[in-house]
């Protein structure tokens, strides 16, 4: 078990972790997932929050399996390496907002760095756009790290307190057996279940649970993180993480080319649309926030497995922003962005910024 | 010369940029790093190889790392 601990940790071990994403999620696409979306932790947790009715645009409703995968594999693989930490308390209501405004950025490019790399290696040109103004988003936040910005120290909690989000998700998946799909209802019980669009297109929900345990425990054990990524390198001039995403984005490029998936271009790309300036703008946003609260959506749901409370806040904060996206029509479709998505972008770049510039400490 | 650096409660990349701006004020010398999670340590210690610092032990107490450092 040690040498498998060290296994992850090691060059060959965040490589090997990036393939296997980068093999499964355009297999998930394969099976049913929408284009170049075999995951996407934005999308994904916004079907989320429109299964669960907080929002309701009709082709983004369906409970993702795989987002519950990838907390409870975590949390599984956390307990089996000894490695759950419940710990909380790292100024939560900022985490919370920065998830929020981090989803409106995202769904404004339409896609979380894991999706812009699908994107790309589906030959979505736009994600380029995207990717770039990821990384400069990260780049505004390694600036706010070197003036002595951080959010405050976590503090070790209750076991129990580590539990919660596992157990919310545990309470989704139960809801989808008490209330499972029925073909071309759009509603099941309390559940709503796209009939077309992207939330019609999904795996089949224990394949799609299958593989979100398999990538949550191999990420837990890997901390793969795409925000981390371009970080450290910016940062510290490392390429450990930088690694595992070339790994994705090589191994699904192969992958999209054998299952036939490749389709280069920047005109009429699945669930995309070509306002470059915007695909750039909404990442800076989603980036600046990733950035300052520590870890890419995927990454956030890993640590909420692992016990970080904190982490489970902004994954809640991006459940709630999704809603206010669809609500108040800020998330971006393939026509454009929406109608006020460019006004929440402003606004949401505006309040990371103060927070990077407010919360630094004085030494 | 010796220092601590504690990035207990501290989220990434906190742990290593700490641990980097203490290795460039002394140098040389020990330096021990109190971190919390796995994921600190892992970082902490591939950070402190590629400065050409060496481990000079792990010591854990109660899911708490204490992680020696020495050059020089």
């Amino acid at each position: 078990m040690t040498a498998w601990k060290n296994f992850f940790a090691t060059r060959a071990g965040i490589i090997s972790v990036g393939a296997v994403i980068g093999i499964l999620a355009p297999l998930l696409q394969k099976l049913g997932n929408p284009g170049n979306m075999g995951i996407c932790v934005a999308c994904f947790d916004r079907d989320i929050a429109g299964g669960v009715g907080l929002h309701r645009g009709a082709v983004v409703q369906y409970i993702r399996p795989e987002i519950i995968g990838f907390v409870l594999g975590a949390l599984l693989a956390a307990y089996v390496f000894k490695e759950y930490r419940p710990r909380a308390g790292s100024a939560p209501i900022v985490r919370f907002i920065l998830g929020f405004f981090a989803m409106i950025g995202a769904l404004v490019f339409l896609g979380c760095p894991w999706r812009a790399l699908f994107r790309l290696a589906g030959g979505d040109g736009n994600a380029i756009f995207g990717l770039l103004g990821l990384v400069a988003g990260v780049w505004i936040g390694t600036l706010f790290f070197k003036n002595g910005c951080n959010l405050g120290r976590n503090q070790t909690t209750y076991d129990s307190v580590g539990w919660l989000l596992p157990l919310v998700m545990l309470g989704f998946l139960i809801l989808m057996f008490i209330f499972p799909q029925i073909p071309d209802k759009e509603q099941s019980g309390i559940l709503f279940y796209s009939v077309k669009g992207p939330g019609s297109q999904h795996a089949p929900l224990f394949i799609s649970l299958g593989i979100g345990l398999v990538m949550g425990v191999i990420c837990q054990r890997s901390r793969f993180c795409t925000m981390g990524a371009i970080r450290d390198l910016l940062l510290f001039r490392q390429i450990h993480l930088l690694a595992g995403v070339m790994a994705l984005l090589v191994a699904a490029f192969i992958t999209n080319l054998v299952l036939s998936q490749f389709k280069p271009g920047f005109e009429n790309q699945p669930v995309a649309h070509t306002m470059e300036l915007w695909n750039f703008g909404g990442m800076v946003l989603a980036g600046l926030a990733f950035a300052l609260a520590g870890g890419c959506p995927g990454r956030q749901l890993f640590m909420a497995g692992e016990g970080d409370g904190d982490a489970a806040v902004f994954v809640l904060g991006m459940i709630v922003g999704a809603a206010f996206a669809h609500n108040f029509l800020l998330a971006s479709s393939p026509k454009g962005v929406g109608e006020y998505g460019i006004a929440a972008t402003i606004i949401g770049l505006i309040v990371c910024l103060g927070i990077g510039f407010t919360m630094r400490s004085k030494n | 010369m010796n220092s601590t650096v504690d990035a207990r409660g501290l989220s990434c990349p906190q742990p290593v940029l700490l641990t980097l701006e203490t290795m460039k004020k002394i140098t040389t010398g020990q330096l021990i790093v109190l971190v919390d999670t796995d994921t600190s340590k892992e970082n902490v210690l591939r950070a402190a190889a590629s400065q050409g610092w060496q481990e000079a032990g792990v010591q854990e107490q109660a899911g708490e790392y204490q992680i020696t450092l020495k050059k020089g």
